[in-house]
């Protein structure tokens, strides 16, 4: 028995219960549960997973409500086109609210988010179209043909195939080529744009993409809702249930499907509960809900950030038969690869680049080339520029002035997605995993490049073909760096020395013409660095094309054809390991000279 | 219009602009130091504004029960953190001293003085006195614990003291809104224009507490402690600048400068337990203008945010809030030019 039998059991047990004797109010409780769960499903895309947070989402629903609440009742209009008309006015208001603020830190969202639930809440509720406070009575129920889920038991079936929809959907695009991309972007996780870019994705788009479909999840919820309750008004779409909204997510669990269902419920459950006790204690009416609600949010982060969901989801996996661990087909057809240079063609060509910060001169004018299957050092001093040089040629850094060639076409100017594109895949000296992916998906995030598969396509499982070459391409160049064996284990899991491989497999997966690792040896211990230059000559031996920075002299060495060696920013010289080593002018910028 | 109604627009869109200013400048210098973006800095205003009419009235105010509360709980952590590492006896009696000495002073003051009205200028300095008391409180309470954690975490805590603090604000405070008699009620005819004594108090006040801010961020060594934090929080720590400090003051000064926001908005509005909350976010647009970074920009985003609501209300006085809040939609474009990418650290 699988994990999945237990699931498909769950929800089937979830649609019977609407023709089982359960009493009325279980329904509508569990309506309500639904329906927050969609919304939630949003959130936990949004800010669990990608690191970025809406408390607009009760407003997006208010669209969804109000857009069917106005096509169907003051134009008398199937609900159904209520729903698109919904959908598409969420679609332009989240692009429009996406375009201005994702581009900036991450807290600017959550700010406009609030001020647009605001300004909706006063904007519907001043509307003579939208029967202002009041709002609009008397919604037709959702028909089928003839058949109308007019009553609670029958509208149960749409609002958790929905949630149930949503939650499949979002697993899969979670477990997926855009899912890893945005799984790789959470600042509060150590994620960050600068790899994915680095591995040839829009950040951008993906946080786009995320909030979208956190904001047309909500929409959904919100036409449901407006045909449950047949009319729409203001109250439910206001900034406290926005915030109710992101309190769910958090106190479920708020980077996992499961926390979505768990703090809906709770929350519901516990709502009903306080409005009953609360005013009986203080005397009075009013949210008094909301002071329990607060102490415990905080109380959440502090204590469980992570939410009730895990929690519940440990205890009773003693129970349930153990999840399996999906194994890699490697008979699969390859991944498409790109055409390389001959071994001796120019593959890399740097002239004259130089990076200003400020005053400081940080590199000066910087010029050296790469032929193909070469393997070229970069070394030179504390401070002297190497790991900026690095930042330049793949695009991490936009370059004060001078030009780079790669593979013939000019790259300078572009950032490292388009540089990318062209050929060159990086590590980073401060090493950038996903720690909660597993190792294999983290070597799979490297083919984005080689992959097509969008957002849709993956929460429909349409790419499920393209995932398996990608997995096993992701486990041959595991194998080929010798980490097959840790190919299931959580990158988190590792320590540095294995780590830094992953890196490089990752980089590899991209089926780069040149690979540029930033201080691979940096902080390993001495068997590690064996390990590392193991298979660093082996990757020289395959006729790969390499550009290492590094400060350990005696790996640089034994490892490199030619060195180009840098001092404050300058060039100093450049020539073989042996010349490099006989040279007095880099003795003396290494240890000092007599004057 | 004419130009007599502009007049009048335009100085009441400058006191409203004012208030916002000085919130502004509270969430600007708490967000630089701590990091966080605090939401209930509009409590503050409400619970000063509240403080005050509850003492005109010569009731005890419930914020008196509320900073007791916020005391204890303080206290209550202090006692744990102190018996867990095995403090010596009087390094703990010292550390709840720090804690209770305060706040036990301003709400006995307020209890023992409130049945007895007062005088007003008593009755403003108790107000500034219990709300003042409550910002280290709450920093204690909510965020320091918390203080490495992501902004995004730290956002979420601040709706969560939102949330609570508007809540017990209903239960000390009740549903019904208060407004209080005018500090001066002076009137001096310029021009067109009625200037009243309130409003000289507003723009003076305003005046006053920007100057303080000032010298004390320019002059006083906390001031630049707290600067320096704000700056590199790691590079103030190992000069010996405690970030927990630093964050404790800064939750102190927002909370003096949301009471006296408080006190000079309560003649000219009514206010509410929950009334805080818009007034804290119009302090925010006027922040998001600076990029939640710069005081005079914050200043000016004040300013423009009281205007378009005084002109946006006689114009169109229903949809006065949908304009101010969709006013950050341009804003935010603005500042997507201005600022340069910054997001990873």
């Amino acid at each position: 028995m699988h994990r999945l039998h237990v699931s498909i059991a769950a929800a089937v047990v979830l649609f019977v219960l609407p023709f089982a004797p359960v009493p009325d109010f279980w329904i509508t409780q569990l309506n309500y549960i639904g329906l927050f769960s969609l919304v939630v499903l949003g959130l936990v895309l949004l800010t669990g997973v990608g690191g970025l947070t809406s408390f607009g989402q009760a407003a997006f629903a208010g669209v969804g409500a109000y857009a069917t609440g106005y096509v169907s009742v003051a134009m008398g209009l199937s609900p159904w086109l209520g729903l698109v008309v919904g959908l598409a006015i969420t679609l332009v208001l989240a692009l429009l609210i996406g375009l201005l603020t994702l581009r900036m830190s991450g807290h600017y969202l959550p700010l406009a988010t609030i001020c647009w639930c605001l300004a909706l809440y006063y904007l519907v509720g001043n509307l003579d179209a939208l029967g202002k406070y009041d709002g609009l009575l008397g919604l037709p129920p959702i028909t089928l043909g003839d058949f109308s889920f007019q009553s609670e038991r029958r509208i149960y079936l749409l609002i958790w195939g929905a949630a149930l929809l949503a939650a499949v959907g979002i697993t899969r695009l979670l477990d997926s080529r855009p899912g890893r991309i945005m799984r790789a972007l959470n600042t509060n996780r150590g994620g960050g744009t600068t790899m994915p870019e680095a591995m040839g994705a829009s950040t951008f788009r993906y946080k786009l993409v995320m909030f979208v479909v956190a904001a047309l999840l909500a929409s959904v919820s919100g036409w449901l809702y407006a045909h449950m309750q047949r009319s729409v008004n203001p109250s439910p779409f206001g900034i406290k249930f926005g915030i109710e909204y992101l309190f769910m997510a958090v106190l479920g669990g708020i980077a996992t499907v499961g926390g979505a269902f768990t703090g809906a419920a709770l929350v519901k459950l516990a709502e009903d509960q306080l409005k009953v006790w609360l005013p009986m204690i203080f005397g009075g009416s009013g949210n008094y809900e909301i002071i329990v609600f607060g102490i415990v949010l905080v109380l959440v982060l502090r204590f469980a950030p992570d939410g009730l969901w895990p929690l519940v989801s440990r205890a009773v996996s003693r129970w349930l038969p153990a999840r399996g661990v999906r194994q890699v087909d490697e008979r699969v057809p390859s991944l498409g690869a790109r055409a390389h240079p001959a071994r001796g063609a120019p593959l890399l060509d740097v002239r004259k680049i130089r990076k200003q910060f400020g005053g400081l001169v940080a590199v000066n004018d910087i010029s050296f080339s790469i032929r193909a299957g070469d393997i070229v050092g970069l070394i030179g001093p504390n401070g002297a520029g190497k790991s900026t040089t690095f930042n330049l040629v793949s695009g991490v850094l936009p370059l004060t002035r001078g030009e780079v060639e790669l593979l013939g076409q000019r790259v300078d100017g572009r950032g490292s997605r388009e540089i990318a594109r062209a050929g060159l895949s990086r590590t980073f000296q401060h090493v950038k995993l996903v720690p909660d992916m597993t190792v294999l998906e983290n070597v799979a995030l490297g083919c984005y490049l080689r992959t097509k598969s969008g957002t849709v396509a993956a929460m429909l499982g349409l790419d499920r073909a393209e995932e398996r070459q990608a997995r096993a391409e992701a486990m041959r160049q595991l194998r080929r760096i010798g980490l097959g064996e840790q190919a299931h284990e959580l990158a988190g899991n590792l320590a540095l020395g294995p780590q830094r491989l992953v890196e490089i497999a990752r980089a590899l997966a991209s089926d780069p013409s040149l690979l540029l690792l930033d201080e691979p040896a940096a902080g390993l211990r001495h068997k590690e660095k064996e390990a590392l230059a193991e298979v660093l000559k082996q990757l020289k031996g395959e006729g790969l094309s390499l550009l290492l920075v590094e400060h350990d002299m005696d790996f640089v060495m034994k490892l490199t054809d030619r060195i180009v060696v840098m001092e404050f920013g300058r060039y100093l010289m450049d020539g073989t390991p042996a010349e490099v080593q006989a040279s007095p002018a880099v003795r003396a910028a290494y240890l000092g000279a007599d004057e | 219009m004419d130009l007599t109604i502009a007049a009048i627009l335009g100085l009441d869109g400058l006191t409203n602009g004012a208030i916002y200013a000085l919130v502004a400048l509270a969430l600007v210098l708490v967000f630089s130091v701590t990091r966080v973006i605090f939401i209930p800095q509009g409590e503050f205003v409400a619970f000063g504004a509240l403080t005050l009419a509850a003492l005109q009235l010569a009731k005890v105010p419930g914020t008196v029960w509320l900073l007791l509360l916020l005391a204890v709980a303080a206290a209550v952590l202090d006692l744990v953190q102190g018996l867990r590492e095995r403090w010596p006896v009087a390094r703990l009696a010292k550390r709840l001293l720090a804690t209770l000495g305060f706040p036990l002073a301003a709400a006995g003051a307020t209890y023992a003085l409130a049945p007895h009205h007062p005088p007003l200028l008593v009755q403003v300095a108790l107000t500034l006195a219990v709300v003042t008391a409550m910002g280290p409180l709450l920093y204690r309470l909510a965020y320091r614990a918390l203080s490495s954690a992501s902004v995004l975490t730290l956002l979420i805590v601040s709706v969560g003291v939102h949330f609570a603090l508007t809540g017990i604000g209903l239960v000390f405070f009740g549903a019904e809104g208060y407004r209080t008699p005018a500090f001066w009620d002076a009137r001096f005819d310029v021009g067109p224009l009625s200037l009243t004594g309130q409003t000289l108090i507003i723009f003076g006040a305003s005046i006053a507490l920007l100057i303080g801010m000032f010298v004390f961020f320019e002059r006083t060594l906390a001031g630049k402690a707290l600067r320096a934090t704000s700056v590199n929080r790691t590079g103030a720590r190992l000069m010996g600048i405690s970030g927990d400090a630093a964050g404790s003051l800064s939750f102190t000064l927002a909370a003096f400068i949301g009471a006296l926001s408080g006190l000079l908005i309560s003649p000219s509005t009514t206010i509410y337990y929950d009334t805080g909350f818009l007034i804290g976010l119009k302090g925010f647009v006027a922040a998001v203008f600076g990029g939640l970074a710069s005081f005079p920009m914050a200043l000016g985003g004040a300013i423009g945010i009281g205007l378009i609501e005084s002109f946006g209300s006689f114009w169109a006085s229903a949809f006065k809030e949908v304009i101010v809040f969709t006013v950050i939609l341009p804003i935010l474009l603005w500042r997507s030019f201005v600022d340069p990418h910054h997001e990873e650290h």
